[in-house]
C-alpha cells in the first residue's frame, strides 16, 4: 500500500465518523450531563485540551522526558507513536497526574496537571499500559466502586453503567467476577472504567496491546464511537496502521524528544524522504557515516552491520553528486542502491531507534 | 473531598459521607477474600489454645486449695491480657503493611489514584477498614475474656482501659504498617520493616530500658539510689509495659526510680501508658501524614 492511498482511508474513515456522530448522540449518558458537558466545551472551545511546554522529566541521571511540546485542540485524536523506553507511557502519566515533571509543563484544559491536579482528575480518563483490576469484584460492582469514587451518585451510576457495558459489549458479562474475564475482556472494562465519569479526554496508553486481531477492531470501533461523541483522545501505540486509521494528528517521540508532530498528512510531507539509499562498504564505515552526515540533503543516517541506510532529501543529480564524492574521498563501495519507501517504512526507520539522528 | 462529594449530587447522606468508596470497597474485598476467615480462624484457636492451658495450668497448681483464688484469677486475666497484645501486634503489622504496596504491586494503585478521591481519604479508609477488621477479631475474643471475668479480681474500669489500649496499639501499628506500604514499593519489604519495627517497640525497648538501668545502678554504687530518674521515660516506649501500668498502676511509679529494691518512691510524673500513649499518638499522626503525603508524588496541590 502507498502512502497516498492511506491518506485516502484515513478520510474516509473521518467521514464515517461523522456520518455516525449523528446517530450515536444519545447512546452515553443522560441527556442533561451531555449538555452540560457541551456547554463546557462551547464556552471554553478556545482552550487547548492539552497543552504540554518544554516537559522533561529526569529518572536520577537518566532524562526520559527532554523537553516536549505539544498541544492538542478539543475533539482531536492524537496519536503518539514512537519506539519502545520513548517516552510515551512517561508523558501519559504526567497528563494523569500521576507523576511531576522534573521541569516545563503539562495543563489540560487549562488547569495545569501540578497545580490543579483534582480538576484535571475530573476531565481525564486514563488508561494505563499495565493495569489490574479487583479480582473479587464482578465487573458491574468493579465499575460502581470507580463511579463512585468520582462522586457520581448511586441512582446515576445504575442508569450509566448498562450503557457503557453495552458500549464494550461485555453487557453479558455483568455479573462475572472481574478475574475471570479475558484479557481483553479486562482492557475493555478498564476502557468503561475511564468512561464513567464522561471524561472529555481520554489518555489511552496502548490499549489494543495484547489483543488478537478481532478484539483489536472491536477496540478500534469503539475508539471511533468515542471519538464520535467528541472526545478527545490521545492514545499510543508502536504499531503504525492501527494508528494511522483512526486519528488526527500523530506525534512521534524518539529518545523524549518529539522528532515530528502534525495532522497526518503534514507529517508524511515533512517525513517523507525522497529517496532511501542504501550504501555497503569496504570497512571505514564510522568514517564515512561521519563523511555522510555532513553532506547536504541527508536527512537521517543509520548504520548497521548491513551497511548504512540514508534518508536522502535530494534530486538524481545530488544523488550523483554523493556517489561522486564518496569515490573522490576514496571510499570503497561494494554498493550503492535506492529504495522505493512508503509512510510505514518512513516511521519504523524513525521509530527504530537508532542514535542516528543526532 | 467534601467539595466533590457536594459538586456531584447536592445533599448527600449521611451514609455517604461515612462511608466513602475507598472504604466500601476495602470492607467488601476484605470480607471476601478467604484470608479474612482464616486470619479470624487462627486468632481466636491461638486465643482459646492460651487461655485454655493458662485456666489448666493454674488449676493444677492450686490443686487441693478448695474454690478459687483471685489473685490466681488475676494472674489468668494479665496472661490473656499480654497474650492478646502479643496476637494483636503479630496481626496488625500484617493487615497493614500490604494495603497501599500491595495495590502498587497488582497495578490497581494508579487507576485509584487519578480518581477524585483524595489521598487523606485512600490512606484514612485503609486505616480504617483494617482496624474495623482487627476490631471484629478483638470482639470476637470477648468470650473468651468473659470467662475469665467470672472468676473476678479485674474491675471494669480497668477493663475498659485495657480495650481502648488494644485499640490505640492497633492504630499505632496500622499507621506504621501503612506508611512503610506507601513508603516501600514492595510489599515483602514493607511486611519485614513493620515487623522489624513491631518487634523493636516491644522487644528493643525492653532491652534498651534494662540496659539503661543496669548502667546505672553500676554507676550508682554509693547511696543516692532510688531517686527519681528520667529512666521510666525509655520503659514508657514499650506497650507490654504500658498495658501492665494499666493491671498494676504501681509499675508506673517503679519505673522511674533507679533501684527498685527501696520504697521512699516519689510519685511518679506520668502513669506509664499515658505516656506511652502520648508518645505513639504523636508517631502514628506522623507516620500517617507522611504516608499521606507519599501517597501521591509532590505536586504542588495548590488546587486540592
Ligand atoms: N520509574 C522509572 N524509573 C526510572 N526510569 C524510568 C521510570 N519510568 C520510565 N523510565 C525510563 O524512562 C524511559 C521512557 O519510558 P516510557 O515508559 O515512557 O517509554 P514508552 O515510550 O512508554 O515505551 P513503551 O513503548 O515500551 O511503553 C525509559 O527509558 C524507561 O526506562
Ligand atoms: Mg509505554
Amino acid at each position: 500500500m502507498n502512502a497516498n492511498d492511506e491518506i485516502e482511508i484515513i478520510k474516509v474513515e473521518n467521514k464515517n465518523a461523522k456520518y455516525n456522530n449523528s446517530n450515536n448522540t444519545n447512546l452515553h449518558l443522560n441527556a442533561e450531563s451531555k449538555k452540560e458537558s457541551d456547554s463546557k466545551v462551547e464556552s471554553k472551545l478556545d482552550i487547548p485540551m492539552i497543552e504540554i511546554k518544554g516537559l522533561a522529566k529526569s529518572f536520577g541521571t537518566f532524562d526520559a522526558l527532554k523537553g516536549i511540546d505539544l498541544t492538542i485542540a478539543k475533539g482531536t485524536v492524537f496519536g503518539f507513536v514512537g519506539p519502545n523506553g520513548a517516552g510515551k507511557s512517561t508523558t501519559m502519566s504526567i497528563l494523569a497526574t500521576l507523576m511531576a515533571p522534573s521541569s516545563g509543563y503539562a495543563k489540560v484544559d487549562g488547569f495545569d496537571v501540578t497545580e490543579y491536579p483534582h480538576e484535571v482528575r475530573k476531565r481525564i480518563g486514563y488508561m494505563p499500559d499495565f493495569f489490574g483490576v479487583y479480582d473479587q469484584f464482578k465487573t458491574v460492582e468493579y465499575l460502581h466502586f470507580y463511579g463512585a469514587s468520582y462522586g457520581i451518585p448511586k441512582a446515576e451510576r445504575e442508569q450509566l453503567i448498562p450503557q457503557l457495558l453495552e458500549l464494550v459489549n461485555l453487557s453479558d458479562k455483568k455479573d462475572a467476577y472481574v478475574d475471570t474475564l479475558s484479557r481483553g475482556m479486562k482492557q475493555r472494562l478498564c476502557l468503561a472504567r475511564c468512561l464513567v465519569h464522561d471524561p472529555e479526554l481520554l489518555i489511552l496508553d496502548e490499549p489494543a496491546s495484547g489483543l488478537d486481531p478481532r478484539a483489536r477492531i472491536e477496540m478500534r470501533e469503539i475508539l471511533r464511537e468515542l471519538k464520535a461523541m467528541g472526545k478527545t483522545i490521545i492514545i499510543s501505540s508502536h504499531i503504525l496502521p492501527e494508528l494511522a486509521e483512526m486519528v488526527d494528528e500523530i506525534g512521534v517521540i524518539e529518545h523524549g524528544q518529539m522528532i515530528a508532530q502534525g495532522n497526518v498528512s503534514d507529517i508524511q510531507n515533512k517525513l517523507r524522504v525522497k529517496r532511501f539509499l542504501h550504501i555497503r562498504l569496504m570497512g571505514r564505515e564510522e568514517e564515512a557515516e561521519v563523511f555522510l552526515r555532513d553532506r547536504p540533503f541527508v536527512n537521517r543516517l543509520l548504520r548497521d552491520e548491513r551497511g548504512i541506510q540514508v534518508h536522502f532529501g535530494g534530486q538524481d543529480e545530488e544523488q550523483a553528486e554523493l556517489l561522486h564524492d564518496l569515490f573522490a574521498a576514496g571510499f570503497k563501495l561494494v554498493s550503492f542502491s535506492e529504495a522505493q519507501t512508503n509512510l510505514e517504512d518512513v516511521f519504523l526507520e524513525i521509530t527504530k531507534g537508532g542514535d542516528a539522528l543526532q | 473531598m467534601k467539595e466533590q462529594a457536594a459538586g456531584r449530587s447536592g445533599g448527600m447522606s449521611w451514609r455517604n459521607k461515612l462511608i466513602n468508596p475507598v472504604l466500601n470497597k476495602e470492607f467488601k474485598l476484605r470480607m471476601r477474600s478467604p484470608r479474612a476467615m482464616w486470619t479470624l480462624f487462627f486468632y481466636l484457636f491461638a486465643i482459646g489454645l492460651m487461655a485454655l492451658s493458662a485456666i489448666y495450668l493454674t488449676q493444677l497448681n492450686s490443686r487441693g486449695s478448695q474454690g478459687f483464688n483471685p489473685e490466681e484469677s488475676k494472674l489468668l486475666f494479665y496472661f490473656l491480657s499480654m497474650a492478646q497484645l502479643g496476637l494483636i501486634a503479630f496481626m496488625a503489622p500484617g493487615l497493614t503493611a500490604g494495603v497501599i504496596s500491595g495495590e502498587r504491586e497488582k497495578q490497581t494503585l494508579n487507576l485509584l489514584l487519578t480518581t477524585q478521591q483524595s489521598s487523606a481519604t485512600i490512606v484514612l479508609s485503609k486505616l480504617v477498614s483494617s482496624l474495623s477488621f482487627m476490631i471484629l477479631i478483638v470482639i470476637a475474643t470477648i468470650p473468651v475474656y468473659s470467662m475469665m471475668f467470672l472468676y473476678g479480681g479485674i474491675s471494669p474500669k480497668q477493663l475498659f482501659l485495657i480495650f481502648l489500649f488494644y485499640l490505640f496499639i492497633m492504630v499505632v501499628l496500622g499507621s506504621f504498617g501503612i506508611l512503610f506500604s506507601s513508603l516501600f514499593k514492595r510489599t515483602m519489604i514493607s511486611v519485614i520493616v513493620s515487623y522489624g519495627v513491631t518487634l523493636f517497640i516491644f522487644g528493643g525497648t525492653a532491652i534498651l530500658f534494662f540496659v539503661l538501668v543496669g548502667m546505672m545502678s553500676q554507676a550508682a554504687t554509693q547511696p543516692i539510689a532510688n531517686t527519681y530518674s528520667w529512666i521510666g521515660h525509655v520503659i514508657a516506649w514499650n506497650p507490654v509495659a504500658a498495658l501492665y501500668s494499666i493491671l498494676e498502676p504501681s509499675i508506673s511509679e517503679q519505673a522511674f526510680t533507679v533501684n527498685m529494691g527501696n520504697s521512699s518512691v516519689k510519685r511518679a510524673p506520668i502513669e506509664l501508658w499515658q505516656e506511652f500513649m502520648i508518645i505513639y499518638s504523636v508517631l502514628s499522626g506522623l507516620s500517617l501524614w507522611l504516608a499521606i503525603r507519599k501517597l501521591r508524588p509532590s505536586l504542588k496541590r495548590r488546587g486540592m
